[in-house]
């Protein structure tokens, strides 16, 4: 017979941050050893621990959330802030750790004299960030490779994350202002949290033990 | 003739429900116009939902705005006041963007609104109400409850600005606890307050176990006097037997502008977001310029549209075929035998396959036929 107990669905980023979060829930006893297996699969489960895991691209997670197919799910808060999704946000995980920040060309400094033009991944974050500060800009958004278009012109700054600045110093940039500190966040559908309160509680209190003792 | 049920939408035979009920319970139907003028969303703006109005301008080159909300134009109507409550429900089209969705909806939106003396037993009717609402779409429901009064009592006794408390009651709302440790270190909060913010965020549980924890947060007369208010809540479902799913959630919070009171969020085991929301909302009536108290919840039948829907599995039960020469008056009347058997019947000349059918029959000169069954 099937177990009556209904699964907890768990939203992973496809990725290295998906791949360390699931060691976390691994060792706190919701394994799925098929997961472990190098094949082209997004959806994984393990009866035996009442889970089921899906991969699926990091900025979808928190859509998976609050749409409620998955339960919980792992996310940056990177990710959380420019959706403004609506769910709980349960447990800072302490991984994938680094900032949001404005970049610009190595030595300059912001023109005030006109419209700042700011390229970025994350609109609603650079747009929030300058509406506190009163200043014009324009976004332009782009999909990757963010750093070029200052070097190039296009932009006088760009909004970004940065880990290491590695990436900013090899194109001639550096970070001028901090706008927020990023990690990995426990997130929750907010009806799953009423109908499976207890098993995601103490889903969050392991994970919590973890991650202190990491830290 | 009956309807057969499963012709009824889910959502539609709530309504019908719900307006069984509202009208039991002494609801008189308030039906508005499709728009409103939209200075008075304007001024109001701090009370609705989303900031988006969809707006175009009537005859007179006024700006007229379809409704985006129905509550504000009761109360701006009503002649409740505290000698004769008022007690209205409503069940409207409201124009809203739902996030993500970049685009307006029309959301059909069933609620009520009592206004006048707010006194224990209209509160308790309320809620009552909102928990048979609840019950009317399933029996697996959970609804939470919370007080504004004991949420703002705790945040206001840190005496920081305004927009510090609005990020304060952000974290609360997502029970991000992290969040609202940084923000008590950057405000340079007391470590003691920082606790007890932290555990009202995350309280979650039965009534009675989440009240005894609350009372040790209480902290000042205002807050006493919301838990006191919750617990008469509390004791008297309990007595009428729907106290079990009540939940104590103090992450229930809407905005500090609009709930002044009581509030509660119903779910629905399956629907991803609360489908009720409700609570007592003095302020707006205030501001409205009436001399009154409010409490009301509103239920979001969009959300329903998909919650345990089965695709149809045939067009039609019977398609019925018929030739050139087939007489016409005992087609129909072939037809009307059927049809009056309860079956659904589609006539068509020929087969051309795109009608999914439970059977397929013939109409010739010697009479009905059947020629191919699908089940």
């Amino acid at each position: 017979m099937k177990s009556l107990r209904k699964m907890i669905n768990i939203a992973l980023p496809k990725g290295r941050l998906g791949e360390k979060a699931y060691g976390v829930f691994e060792e706190i006893g919701y394994g799925c050893p098929s997961i472990r297996e190098t094949n082209r699969k997004l959806i994984f489960e393990n009866e035996e621990n009442g889970v089921r895991y899906f991969w699926v691209k990091p900025s979808d997670v928190a859509v998976y959330v609050e749409r409620g197919v998955a339960d919980v799910g792992v996310v940056g808060k990177d990710i959380l802030l420019e959706q403004a999704s609506d769910v709980y946000e349960l447990l800072d995980l302490g991984m994938g750790k680094c900032r949001m920040a404005v970049a610009g060309k190595k030595g300059g400094r912001i023109d005030t004299d006109c419209t700042l033009r700011v390229a970025t991944k994350f609109p609603n974050i650079a747009r929030e960030y300058y509406r506190k500060q009163s200043l014009e800009i324009e976004i332009i958004e782009l999909h990757g490779s963010i750093e070029i278009a200052p070097i190039l012109g296009m932009s006088d700054v760009i909004v970004d994350i940065v880990e290491t600045g590695t990436t900013l110093l090899e194109n001639d940039l550096e970070p001028w202002e901090d706008i927020v500190s990023i990690s990995a966040r426990l997130i929750a559908n907010k009806a799953s949290y009423k109908f499976l309160n207890a098993p995601i509680r103490q889903m969050c209190e392991k994970m919590n033990e973890v991650i202190t003792k990491k830290s | 003739m009956t309807l057969p049920k499963m012709l009824l939408k889910k959502e539609e035979e709530v309504i019908f429900r719900l307006r069984a009920l509202f009208e039991q319970f002494g609801y008189k139907k308030f039906k508005m116009s499709k728009f409103e003028e939209y200075d008075f969303y304007a001024e109001n703006r701090s009370f609705l939902s989303s900031e988006n109005i969809l707006t175009f301008s009537g005859l007179d080159g006024k700006l007229l705005a379809l409704k985006p909300d129905v509550t504000l134009s009761i109360v701006k109507n009503t002649k409740g006041n505290y000698e004769n409550p008022e007690r209205v429900y409503y069940n409207e089209n409201v124009y809203r963007v739902r996030k993500g969705a970049g685009e307006f909806k029309e959301i059909m939106q069933v609620g009520l609104e009592y206004i006048g003396e707010v006194d224990r037993y209209a509160t308790l009717e309320v809620i009552r109400l909102a928990q048979k609402s609840l019950e009317i779409v399933s029996d697996d429901y959970i609804m939470d409850i919370s007080h504004m009064g004991f949420v703002m009592g705790l945040i206001e006794e840190l005496g920081l600005s305004n927009s510090q408390n609005e990020a304060l009651l952000k974290g609360i709302s997502e029970k991000n606890t992290h969040s609202i440790q940084t923000l008590c270190k950057q405000y340079d909060v007391k470590k003691e307050m920082i606790g007890a913010l932290v555990s009202m965020a995350s309280l979650y549980g039965s009534m009675e176990e989440s009240l005894q924890k609350a009372k040790l947060l209480c902290l000042n007369e205002k807050m006493e006097q919301a838990l006191e208010e919750l617990e008469v809540v509390f004791s008297v479902l309990k007595a009428n037997g729907g106290s079990e799913k009540l939940k104590l959630d103090f992450s229930v919070v809407n905005g500090m502008d609009y709930y002044t009171g009581i509030i509660f969020q119903g779910f629905i085991n399956g629907v991803p977001s609360s489908i009720l929301s409700g609570g007592r909302y003095d302020n707006l009536v205030r501001k409205l310029g009436k001399n009154s108290d409010a409490i009301g919840f509103a239920v979001y039948l969009d959300l329903l549209e998909r919650y345990e829907s089965q695709q149809k599995e045939y067009d039609t039960d019977i398609l019925l075929l018929y030739e050139e020469n087939t007489d016409t008056a005992a087609l129909l009347k072939a037809v009307e035998m059927l049809t009056d058997n309860g079956q659904s019947v589609m006539v068509q000349r020929q087969n051309n396959q795109t009608v999914k059918y439970r059977q397929l029959w013939s109409m010739k000169e010697r009479g009905l036929e059947i020629i191919a069954e699908n089940d």
